[in-house]
């Protein structure tokens, strides 16, 4: 059914490109635009800014999120900050810098057009966020404030304390507000989507279950956005929110979208390491502290035991430091990740279990005075003291990687459009911006360059043709959807077993983190391969789900998803073993360099490789997308 | 291996489980009356979160084929606002500021009572258990809590100039989570705490200050709209503020709010 994966990147030098493509794109005019319907599921930074961004060009909008109000989309948890070009600081930034930082930082394996425009375009969210009214960090002359985030040598990341997403999403969350207010956005809360319905080939509704009646809907439309999130969770543990899933944009694959890249996963660096059986999510300490925390573990295994304080300075290994001289602490995520897994294999590893190092704050007390680093990273290290009861004024924090963003998603064009005409996919949910690895800051930009200003412009291209075919919902492929949905329904609840869903959903995140997390190995991934089928047949025989369709019932809501999550993961096995190299966050260990690198093979994998879904049980086709580079010059990723 | 003392962290490790007994409010649906029901958790380590340790409890109701307690929670790290439980009585429970999520059960004393409620509040309608309706709470924010700017039409953000302090002074307001728990705490369900961050983050702002006196007018009359008590100046709600949003802003509104009527009359 697919031919060749065509990217659709506009012609001309790449810094012309997105400004041609906007000359030349069809437009919807404003009268005909209130004809028009447009769904988007989720209402985080790319959902709620494409929301509120299209209600105010006057489409009519209706909006789906699982949570109980838009304003509690994951995006709230985001920490640190958003970069953009503006060069503030006079430290030689550019657009470019930022594009190719990205670049790099994503291991040269994202498209240079994307990236190129999401760079363009980042110096437009900040004039739009502050024209919002968020409080970015500001100096005593009034100007906005910046910080530094890893992998970058300038200051370009903008913040709002430790609280740069939850302040960015109210935002975008009141300009929505102001939408569904005019009118033009229908809000639809405690919603989630389970099924994608295609007419004649084109993205033209979904299927919803209301999750407090259990009421299930059919909604049609004349495009789809998809805006939901990532699938950390196929982990059961990460920093995500106890309900971020994968089944909107899974749903969307078995209906043949093409998911790209699933096997890149980022394992965050500073985390707080886990502490019991039960513990239900892991929790990040934003990237940020690291511009002024010195990471470290003891020289000799001997020391793990001993007090932090006990071990002289001498005795101490600051390994990032001494790996990554010019980037320091601040080395990007992937390889901050592994090194600290490296010490902690070796055995030097602190805290409970001999998992975890520390992020030690004593010398930027001694330098700038405690006020100034409560004023940095206060609520972080109130955090820190809830979860662990110690405080990181007097002790080092103790941290350690922990799943937290996925770079793979569902493959989308240059607008942003799917292989299936008419679904769209924006923010975490797609797979285009990042590359292998993402640099810290940079997903709160994509989102919002994404909703905002990317959409408004690609999306009418789509919808110029559109006028008049929305189908009905009655039509055969909705009732055949809605079929489906109900069946798979019963199906969870008619198995009766005896085991939770969460306690399937926890085995095959040990197993993924063990197989398939932050490094991979080809043994390994054939083991997860045979392992997920037989867990999934398990959960299918076993699994229970007490109470009805038709109820608020928390149980049916998780079970579904982790149906998902037990599908899900062979994808990202696969995908994970197809990829014969390293590449950023993936790292085969058949392919590194002498010194531990992710070594790639630009040969035969700068390429995106999507994945069609050719039934159950069937293994999937693989489509790839070569990745021309045109402008940067692939190098081996060096942070020395 | 020599476990030294200093680090409580490592400690913990040898402490003992705890067991707690639970009273918990089951409601069918919003329409059904409800009751406190009593559980029992045993072997808890003292590092479990509240929420977990109900996550265990539901786990134990699975296994004996019981139905499990319906409660709301999310992000679990205190940002979402989702998670909404009084807990012996007190929104999000004993150890403030801080959201239910960010409890942890060695805040409580091995073999105690533990009462868990829903947010008890005239304008929250209980949906299930311990889960409420907040939807008011956005309708506020539609009433006029925004700054209305057109995607496309921000000018420079740096032509902008906001005082540290006034910035500072936003950024308090503005972490709000939304979470309902000032209304909860408030003897008359107020949730003046609530649209008071919301009006003084934006009335600090210079970009606020267009539609300042249209906003703090339309708010307040949602608010009260919406069943919500009036403020009587109790203070319950900034004590139990999971973002410690002062209840000095309350007063902020109050004089916007002033300010506003009064221009209102002069018809300018």
């Amino acid at each position: 059914m697919i031919g060749t994966l065509d990217p659709k990147v506009p012609p001309g030098p790449l810094d012309q490109k997105w400004r041609n493509h906007q000359d030349h794109s069809r437009l919807v005019n404003p009268n005909n635009r209130r004809k028009l319907e447009v769904i988007i599921v989720g209402s985080g930074l790319a959902g709620g800014s494409a929301a509120a961004t299209l209600g105010e060009l006057g489409y009519r909008v209706k909006c789906f999120c699982f949570q109980d109000s838009p304003r509690r989309a994951h995006s709230i948890a985001a920490q640190g900050g958003i970069n953009a070009a503006k060069n503030y600081q006079n430290d030689g930034d550019s657009v470019y810098r930022l594009f190719y930082d990205t670049i790099k930082g994503g291991d040269f394996r994202s498209r240079e057009a994307n990236v190129y425009r999401l760079a363009e375009i980042a110096n437009n969210i900040i004039d739009q966020c502050v024209a919002q009214g968020v409080p970015f960090a500001r100096e005593y002359s009034g100007y906005l404030a910046n910080r530094s985030f890893g992998g970058a040598q300038v200051s370009r990341t903008f913040y709002a304390r430790g609280q740069t997403g939850q302040q960015l999403l109210l935002g975008c969350y009141q300009a929505l507000c102001r939408q569904v207010a005019s009118g033009t956005v229908q809000m639809f809360p405690y919603t989630e989507m389970l099924d994608l319905v295609n007419v004649n080939g084109q993205a033209k509704g979904i299927i919803t279950r209301n999750l407090r009646s259990g009421k299930i809907e059919r909604h049609a439309a004349d495009a789809v956005v998809l805006a939901t999130g990532g699938y950390g969770n196929v982990f059961y543990l990460s920093t995500n929110a106890r309900g971020s899933n994968v089944t909107a944009t899974y749903r969307a694959y078995k209906r043949g979208a093409l998911f790209a890249n699933p096997s890149f996963t980022q394992i965050h660096p500073t985390c707080i390491p886990v502490s019991g059986d039960y513990q239900s999510k892991l929790t990040l300490m934003s990237e940020s502290l690291r511009n002024d925390g010195r990471v470290w573990v003891p020289k000799r295994k001997e020391d793990r035991f001993k007090a932090p304080g006990e071990i002289p300075e001498g005795e101490r290994d600051y390994y990032l430091e001494r790996k990554y001289p010019s980037y320091g602490n601040l080395a990007p995520r992937d390889i901050s990740s592994r090194a600290a897994k490296e010490v902690c294999d070796e055995g030097r590893g602190v805290g409970p279990g001999g998992r975890g190092v520390y992020l030690d704050f004593a010398d930027a007390i001694k330098r700038l005075g405690v006020e100034t680093i409560r004023e940095r990273y206060g609520n972080l290290f109130e955090v820190y003291k809830k979860i662990t009861g110690e405080d990181a004024y007097k002790l080092p924090m103790r941290i350690y990687p922990a799943v937290h963003y996925t770079m793979g998603g569902l493959w989308v064009d240059y607008d942003l459009m799917s292989n299936v005409p008419g679904l769209f996919v924006i923010g975490e949910a797609n797979f285009s911006d990042h590359g292998a690895n993402r640099l810290g800051a940079s997903a709160l930009m994509q989102g919002l360059a994404d909703g905002y200003f990317v959409m408004p412009n690609t999306l009418p291209n789509y919808l110029a043709g559109q006028m008049g075919k929305r189908p009905s919902p009655e039509s055969s492929e909705f009732q055949e959807a809605e079929n489906s949905v109900r069946a798979r329904i019963e199906k969870l609840l008619k198995v009766n077993g005896t085991r939770s869903a969460d306690s399937f959903h926890r085995e095959l995140g040990l197993l993924l983190w063990d197989k398939c997390g932050m490094s991979r190995n080809e043994q390994g991934l054939r083991q997860a391969l045979r392992k997920i089928p037989e867990l999934r047949d398990e959960f299918w025989r076993d699994v229970r789900v007490p109470g009805d369709q038709e109820d608020y019932n928390q149980s049916l809501e998780r079970a579904g998803r982790v149906a998902d999550f037990l599908e899900f993961a062979e994808l990202m096995c696969i995908d994970a073993l197809e990829r014969d190299e390293s590449a950023g966050a993936h790292f085969r260990e058949e392919h590194q360099t002498p010194d531990g690198e992710a070594l790639r093979d630009d040969e035969s994998h700068a390429a995106v490789f999507a994945w069609e879904f050719q039934g159950d049980g069937q293994p999937p086709k693989l489509h790839r997308e070569e990745l021309h580079f045109e402008t940067v010059h692939l190098a081996q990723r060096s942070y020395k | 291996m020599t476990a030294p003392s200093v680090i409580p962290s490592f400690a913990q490790d040898d402490r003992e489980p705890m067991n707690f007994k639970l009273k918990i409010w089951r409601q069918r649906d919003a329409k059904s009356r409800g009751k406190l029901t009593d559980y029992e958790v045993r072997d808890i380590s003292p590092d479990t979160s509240f929420l977990e340790m109900l996550d265990i409890l539901n786990e134990n109701l699975l296994q004996a084929r019981g139905e499990p307690v319906a409660f709301d929670s999310d992000c679990r790290e205190g940002i979402c606002g989702t998670c909404s439980l009084t807990v012996n009585g007190e929104a999000h429970g004993p150890d403030h500021p801080g959201a239910v999520c960010e409890l942890y059960m060695r805040k409580f004393r091995d073999g105690e009572t533990i009462t868990v409620e829903p947010f008890r509040v005239g304008a929250f309608p209980i949906v299930k258990d311990l889960v409420v309706d907040r939807s008011a709470l956005d309708r506020i924010v539609q009433a006029g809590g925004f700054i209305s700017a057109r995607a496309g039409s921000a000018p420079e953000a740096n032509s902008i100039l906001v005082p540290k302090h006034d910035a500072d002074l936003a950024m308090e307001a503005a972490a709000c989570i939304g979470c309902g728990a000032c209304a909860a705490a408030c003897p008359n369900g107020s949730a003046m705490l609530f649209a008071a961050a919301k009006v003084s983050h934006l009335s600090f702002l210079p970009q606020g200050t267009p539609e300042r006196e249209r906003r703090v007018l339309k708010m307040v009359q949602v608010m009260d709209e919406q069943k919500f008590g009036n403020c009587t100046n109790t203070y319950e709600c900034e004590a139990v503020c999971p973002a410690k949003i002062s209840a000095s802003f309350i007063a902020k509104l109050n004089r916007e709010y002033a300010r506003a009527q009064f221009r209102q009359r002069l018809g300018e």
